[in-house]
């Protein structure tokens, strides 16, 4: 069990490293999970080539779901869109390095979601966008 | 430690560990090594062998459709079925069966209520108050006919303590509600209401009168002619029955007067091509092949609620929650939502400074302890009390003393794991 609150975990929780906002933001998306109330917000800033120079977050939820969404922050610093498109369930899996449940997947791929709908320019952030 | 806690164990009747053994789930390891201690019976409560006994007993022996076949078996099965509405129907102290309608659960009962009674019965602009206490099935029915309909919708405000502001109730009152769906108890904070007086002033107001008695009905005696309640909605599966299977009770003149809810077979006296007569109550709201075993195992329940006494397991519980909350209060930096142990039934809602819910139900869980985390289908009641999510510990007749001390170490231990 304490290999679920890996100390990385517990840590970024504590202590995000990417936590904050950015005014003005080139892409901002947030959503929550309806399910325990879970909440991100993320912004980015975009260079014209369409890479990733800046990536923030705000956000309430579990040591998961924050923990997690600072981790992605830093994941996708200098990481071209078209590769934020392709990031999938497994990358955030192996980001945080423990085995979730359904229930708490949920929150890990929370970020991940609002990333990807942000990208894409959707207007709502739905499962299938981390689902594969 | 052991002298206050003699102290806290009040003396009861009932014997716990005799109990445990009639539920076989408690008795599983939910890990090698890590036996179960479930402490969420207000989401579900775990059943006893003869409600299994008695739903197996009915497809091994006895199934098929009710109300309709002449052979042996569907005179078995109906008299079954019509047998569980009549202990219903004793243990809620109603005065006729016909006032038992089934169900799929407390959701479904209320829905009923909305759409038949409601849709007849109200009209553009009339007001409908609930609280702020409220579970969302009694929330979202009321929503969407409000939507539907054009009405008004006021909520009886909590106060920080949990409980509901009378002053509120009163004022509210006074803008002339025509239907009070309320809470009995609540399933966040525990908070019992008391439903009495406040049937007997809505009614002087001139409302008819909804009590949502999921988290009441399992836990302590509840007399539908004492409250004098117009309809009382209720589950099997949070008092040892199955899920599947709930009972909405209404008073004899309101059903009378309601429409139909849901078409089809068993609702109807006679049909021709384009015209249907509605069967009697309480048929006229059984629409389709009701849920048979299942209201067979909720008639099982109540025997065996009743064969340990309703009065007993309150007793049992109360003493539970004052212990639960004394121990709790021992947890610096735990944060306890509700009120004092004499205002409520056996839940517990808290939160441990800089630890989200979530965290702590699965630190909770590798400890083999089940509790509930998150909203609890009450986002406004969160709201109120300004956090996304809570915590929440359940107690039932089988819960012990030693399990609260499992939860209390197990929550030292999430304060460990997060430094906090």
């Amino acid at each position: 069990m304490d290999d679920f609150y890996r100390e990385l975990i517990i840590d970024r929780y504590k202590n995000p490293q990417y936590r904050g906002s950015l005014n003005p933001a080139d892409i901002s998306f947030e959503d929550e999970n309806p399910l325990c109330g879970d909440h991100i917000h993320i912004d980015l800033r975009v260079d014209d080539e369409g890479v990733i120079r800046e990536a923030l977050f705000e956000g309430r939820g579990c040591a998961i779901s924050q923990a997690s969404a600072d981790l992605l922050m830093e994941k996708v610093h200098g990481m071209h869109v078209d590769q934020v498109k392709r990031l999938s369930k497994q990358d955030i899996l192996e980001m945080l390095g423990i085995e979730l449940g359904p229930v708490r997947l949920k929150c890990a791929l929370l970020s991940l979601k609002v990333l990807k709908a942000g990208v894409y320019g959707l207007g709502e952030a739905t499962d299938d966008l981390v689902e594969e | 430690m052991a002298e206050a806690m003699a102290e806290l164990h009040p003396k009861v009747a009932l014997d716990v560990y005799k109990i445990r053994e009639d539920f076989p789930v408690l008795g599983r390891q939910v890990r090698p090594g890590v036996p179960l201690v479930y402490l969420d019976s207000t989401a579900t409560s775990q059943k006893p062998a003869s409600v299994i006994e008695a739903m197996n007993a009915y497809y091994r022996q006895h199934n098929a459709n009710i109300h309709r076949g002449i052979h042996v078996l569907a005179e078995e099965a109906t008299a079954m079925y019509e047998e569980a509405r009549e202990k219903v129907k004793n243990f809620i102290g109603a005065a006729s069966s016909r006032q038992i309608i089934f169900t799929r659960n407390t959701t479904e009962a209320i829905n009923l209520v909305a759409y038949s009674w409601g849709l007849s019965q109200l009209r553009r602009g009339d007001l409908i108050l609930l609280t702020e206490m409220e579970h969302h099935s009694n929330l979202v029915p009321w929503y969407l006919l409000a939507e539907r309909m054009d009405l008004r919708v006021e909520h009886v405000a909590v106060t920080a303590e949990g409980v509901l502001d009378e002053n509120d109730f009163d004022r509210k009152l006074a803008m002339g509600p025509r239907l009070f769906a309320f809470t009995h108890m609540s399933n966040v904070v525990g908070t019992i209401n008391p439903a009495k007086t406040m049937i007997a002033k809505a009614h002087q107001a001139g409302a008819v009168t909804l009590l949502d008695g999921a988290q009441s009905v399992p836990h302590f005696r509840v007399d539908v002619q004492e409250l004098d309640v117009d309809f009382l909605a209720f589950s099997g599966h949070k008092m040892c029955g199955p899920t599947g299977i709930g009972v909405l009770y209404g008073k004899r003149e309101l059903l009378e007067n309601m429409p139909p809810f849901l078409g089809g077979g068993d609702m109807i006296k006679k049909v021709t091509l384009g015209a249907f007569k509605p069967n009697e109550l309480p048929y006229k709201f059984e629409a389709g092949t009701p849920a048979i075993a299942e209201a067979v195992g909720l008639g099982a329940a109540i025997d065996y609620l009743n064969k340990i006494g309703m009065d007993v397991i309150c007793q049992h519980e109360q003493g539970l929650v004052r212990y639960a909350l004394e121990r709790l209060r021992e947890v610096e930096g735990l944060r306890i939502f509700g009120p004092s142990a004499e205002k409520k039934g056996g839940v517990v809602s808290f939160l441990v400074d800089g630890v989200h819910a979530h965290d702590i139900s699965q630190i909770l869980d590798q400890y083999g302890i089940a509790i509930r985390a998150g909203h609890h289908c009450a986002m406004p009641l969160h709201e109120k009390f300004q956090v996304p999510a809570t915590a929440r510990a359940s107690f039932y007749l089988y819960t012990t003393f030693e399990e609260i001390d499992r939860l209390v170490e197990a929550i030292y231990r999430v304060k460990d794991i997060f430094g906090v």
